[in-house]
């Protein structure tokens, strides 16, 4: 019983593989990321250093060419993709605490605080997410903090909703129920009987916004709000090189692609795991 | 397609023979399903949750679910072949040849249109004329008016049974000639079911209908079925005249679903049967109730026995049917019939709790008061709506009374469970309805029973999951239980835990709500079976709140009636349900159907049931 529900799983973990938008977008995702990850690892050159001249096309030394500066194009892009993934995945990661936190005590409560959080979230979710960014920036200045702080913003009400309604769906449960007449603490209620039971909703939507973010901090890193230079970083070297884009397109075309491999490939992986779950649902459904 | 009712010819209706249906895999749900009616017959498929009696039922409408498939065997209605067609040619046939009238109307009719409008559809569907008349005429023949105000309503505006009469009137409007009906009153309260089984014999009566009725409650199919099929595992095990095969089962399942029913006028100690019914992934290869079986031999572990014709026009699916005993009631256990002691452990007075809502008000106790002492149980009975979970859970401090007290051995509770005492949370447990979404999913079952343990008693981990292990026993599962999950437990099982979780806190008072509704009858049997034992051992107070009145006279030794949240009748069981002394007690007995009932079609007057059927629920 227990090794056909544990096989039944593991088949559900891998069934996203099997349509090719799913290997495309598993394969682009990890590749990229890969890159970032382990790029620095592999850079020729210090990433800031200067090392030739201005513009060079390919060559053996340079094998993208050099930038406007004369800076190997090949290590500043193997070390400058950890600045789009790492702070978006860490934007995206602290919304979702914040926004669970949010969203779980507006759900549970059936006080005051529950329109009270909520109608802060909905002037939050009012401002335009660009608007939002750029006031931030002006007020606190550019910085790595503000970009994920402001990044973030922009996805807790959105969090915060799903999870208030899921939270709202749940707490009529037995069990949590039970909990309640046992006389639990709302923080055991919360954590151990709710919190546990809605992560599929919330994981649901990971991969969209995953890919928001990725967007969010590649444009502010673009206009020269977040990274700053020297630093390696994929969308500043897009906006550093513009100029010389004609005479050596790689310093624009490679960090580009990659951004774009990216995005593209989480949304593809996404899609397959949520088809993936959709059906392995329909079998069961035939099951009982 | 022209636009001709198809009648069937002389021959039978329906003629099904070797049925195989499989999922994707090639594991069979469906095998070896051979089925025949005539015109004007009932046919009940009766079967317990996993048994395939729907997959079975939708198949004589040549559909399959989705990830299923039918791989054998065919399907002829009216004379025509429904296996093999392509999927255009089928939809034309269901409606006009068989029609399928499904479990809940309320998700079965579009609530966006008005119900003239959906029997219209149906008929230009069809490529028949759908005038004003043919609507009236269409709800006219299952009793509802039959003027245009009415085919104006929309479907919330309409009673739970008036919606199944209209799912009906849509099977009905193209006149087929095979109607399947799948658990059709399932959903309804006792006296609503009455009415629309009334309705259904009226129909096979006056139209000459040949009816498929699946269900898993023998007592409804015991009214209507003129013949029963009796599934298990995806196959017919036993088949024959309904009265016959209840009166006299041959086959060693049917027995046990049999000995499983509670009957409130003959009270007798249920029997469950052991065991859980196997998944389709873990048929065996021989008999598939060989497991559960008490008197296998070793040959029905081997082969799949056939079904066997036995004399009074009879088949079983055993090779030991000879063997099976005939249905012997046992008297019931004395426990929980009288008071332990003099003073009222709990005491309710004059309680009143409402349901608030932005727009109405509705009132689930108006002043109940009543008692009930240690090492009792008291049973709240009535229909849906007649506010006994609310009672239940003001008691255990899930809802706030509007006025009254609850008072544990004499002293005054909080109206929340938070700020009442440690004690008085250990003391009041309280057992959901819903085994599916009373444990937590995400908690291993032997942490939801130590919880109450760890948090009412102060048990450190270890203590509370070594008594943990303790009431899995005392509840009658494996110890190896308490490592897995709820998701990996059958039904039963789940609500087996929930009582053990229950007891973990070692309550005195077990508030019990519609705790086997959700249940098949054989698993129904097996945990009030536990239920009744426990009591017996550690003198519990409970306060049963049921519907069903079987189960309550299994088990309860005071009844309170209650109707809109109004005590219309308190007093010991044999004196309410022997003598009623209120009308509404009187339409409940009335209406709840039993095993002993006369044949089908006999000389229980349908009409007069017919006009219990409630009015229409107001205009919110």
């Amino acid at each position: 019983m227990i090794a056909v529900g544990q096989r039944l799983g593991a088949q559900r973990r891998l069934r996203f593989a099997r349509s090719w938008s799913g290997r495309i977008g598993l394969a682009l995702t990890v590749s990229v990321v890969a890159v970032a990850a382990f790029g620095p690892l592999f850079a020729p050159h210090a990433p800031t250093a200067l090392v030739g001249p201005a513009y060079a096309a390919p060559t053996g030394q340079f094998p993208l060419g050099t930038d406007e500066l004369g800076r190997d194009v090949l290590s500043r892009v193997l070390d400058g993709g950890r600045s789009v993934i790492g702070y978006a995945l860490l934007a995206t990661a602290l919304a979702y605490v914040v926004g669970a936190g949010i969203g779980l005590v507006a759900g549970y409560t059936r006080s005051l605080a529950d329109p009270a959080l909520m109608r802060l979230m909905d002037v939050l979710l009012a401002f335009p997410p660009f608007l939002l960014l750029l006031v931030l920036t002006t007020g606190f200045g550019s910085s790595p903090a503000v970009l994920v702080l402001g990044v973030m913003s922009i996805h807790v009400p959105g969090i915060a909703r799903i999870i208030r309604a899921a939270t709202i769906e749940t707490r009529g449960r037995g069990y949590v129920e039970a909990a309640a007449a046992r006389g639990e603490s709302r923080r055991a209620i919360l954590l151990r009987e709710i919190l546990p039971n809605i992560t599929g909703t919330v994981v649901a939507d990971a991969a969209p916004r995953l890919t928001v973010s990725i967007l969010l901090v590649a444009s502010l890193n673009f206009l020269g709000l977040g990274v700053q230079p020297p630093n390696a970083d994929w969308a500043l070297m897009i906006s550093e090189n513009r100029p010389g884009m004609t005479i050596q397109p790689w310093c624009v075309a490679v960090p580009a692609l990659l951004i774009i491999g990216l995005t593209v490939g989480v949304n593809l992986l996404a899609d397959a795991v949520a088809r993936a779950r959709g059906t392995s649902i329909d079998e069961e459904l035939v099951r009982r | 397609m022209n636009g001709e009712p198809l009648r069937a010819g002389p021959g039978p209706v329906l003629q099904v023979s070797d049925l195989r249906i499989e999922l994707g895999n090639g594991l069979p749900v469906v095998e070896d399903v051979d089925l025949s009616l005539t015109r004007g017959r009932i046919l009940g498929i009766v079967g317990e949750s996993g048994s395939g009696k729907t997959t079975t039922a939708l198949a004589l409408l040549g559909y399959t679910r989705p990830g299923a498939r039918l791989a054998a065997g065919s399907v002829v209605v009216g004379g025509r072949e429904l296996t093999g067609r392509p999927e255009a040619e089928l939809r034309q046939l269901r409606g006009t040849l068989v029609s399928y009238v499904p479990q809940d109307p309320g998700t079965a009719l579009n609530p966006s249109m008005r119900i003239g409008v959906q029997l219209a559809e149906v008929l230009r569907a069809h490529s028949l004329s759908a005038t004003d008349q043919e609507i009236r005429t269409a709800l006219g023949r299952v009793l509802l008016p039959d003027d245009v105000e009415f085919a104006r309503r929309f479907p919330h505006q309409l009673s739970g049974g008036q919606q199944q009469r209209v799912a009906i009137a849509m099977a009905l409007v193209c006149q087929p000639s095979l109607v399947v009906m799948d658990e059709p009153t399932t959903g309804l309260d006792v006296v609503t079911q009455a009415s629309v089984l009334a309705e259904v014999r009226r129909l096979r009566d006056q139209l000459g209908l040949a009816i498929v009725y699946v269900s898993h409650n023998l007592a409804v199919i015991a009214e209507l079925a003129d013949e029963l099929a009796v599934m298990y595992a995806g196959r017919i095990v036993e088949q024959g005249p309904t009265a016959e095969v209840l009166s006299t089962p041959r086959h060693p399942y049917s027995r046990g679903l049999v000995a499983s029913i509670p009957d409130f006028l003959e009270r007798q100690q249920l029997r469950g049967i052991p065991g859980v019914a196997v998944g389709i992934e873990s048929r065996p290869p021989g008999c598939a109730f060989a497991p559960r079986c008490p008197q296998r031999v070793a040959a029905c572990e081997e082969a799949v026995p056939a079904l066997t014709a036995i004399p009074g026009g009879r088949l079983v699916r055993c090779i030991e049917w000879q063997r099976t005993p005939p249905l012997a009631p046992v008297p019931p256990q004395p426990a929980g019939l009288q008071a332990l002691g003099p003073a009222p452990l709990l005491e309710v007075r004059s309680l009143r709790a409402v349901h608030r809502s932005r727009v109405s008000e509705v009132v689930a106790a108006a002043g109940v008061s009543f008692s009930v002492a240690a090492g009792e149980t008291v049973a709240l009975v009535g229909e849906s709506g007649s506010g006994k979970t609310t009672i239940g859970r003001c008691i255990s401090g899930l809802h706030r009374p509007a006025a009254g007290q609850i008072l544990l051995d004499g002293k005054v509770l909080a109206a929340d469970a938070s700020a009442r005492p440690r004690e008085a949370r250990r003391r009041i447990q309280i057992i959901f309805q819903n085994p599916y979404d009373s444990l937590n999913p995400k908690h291993r079952v032997l942490d939801e029973i130590a919880r109450p343990a760890q948090l009412l008693l102060g048990l450190s981990r270890t203590a509370a999951e070594g008594n943990a292990r303790a009431l899995l026993e005392r509840v009658q599962l494996s110890p190896g239980i308490g490592r897995r999950f709820p998701a990996e437990l059958s039904g039963g099982e789940r609500q087996r835990v929930a009582i053990a979780r229950a007891l973990s806190a070692q309550p005195s008072l077990l508030i019990c709500d519609e705790i086997t509704s959700a249940l098949d009858v054989s698993v129904q049997a097996t945990v009030l079976e536990v239920l009744a034992q426990l009591q017996a051992d550690l003198g519990l107070a409970v306060l049963f709140i049921s519907h069903d009145l079987g189960v309550v006279a299994s088990i309860a030794g005071r009844v309170l009636v209650l109707e809109s949240g109004v005590v219309r009748e308190h007093g010991s069981l044999d004196a309410v349900l022997g003598a009623p002394r209120h009308d509404y007690t009187r339409r409940l007995i009335g209406a709840a159907p039993r095993l002993g009932q006369p044949a089908p079609g006999g000389p229980m007057a349908a009409g007069a049931r017919a006009a219990d059927d409630p009015g229409p629920e107001p205009v919110r």
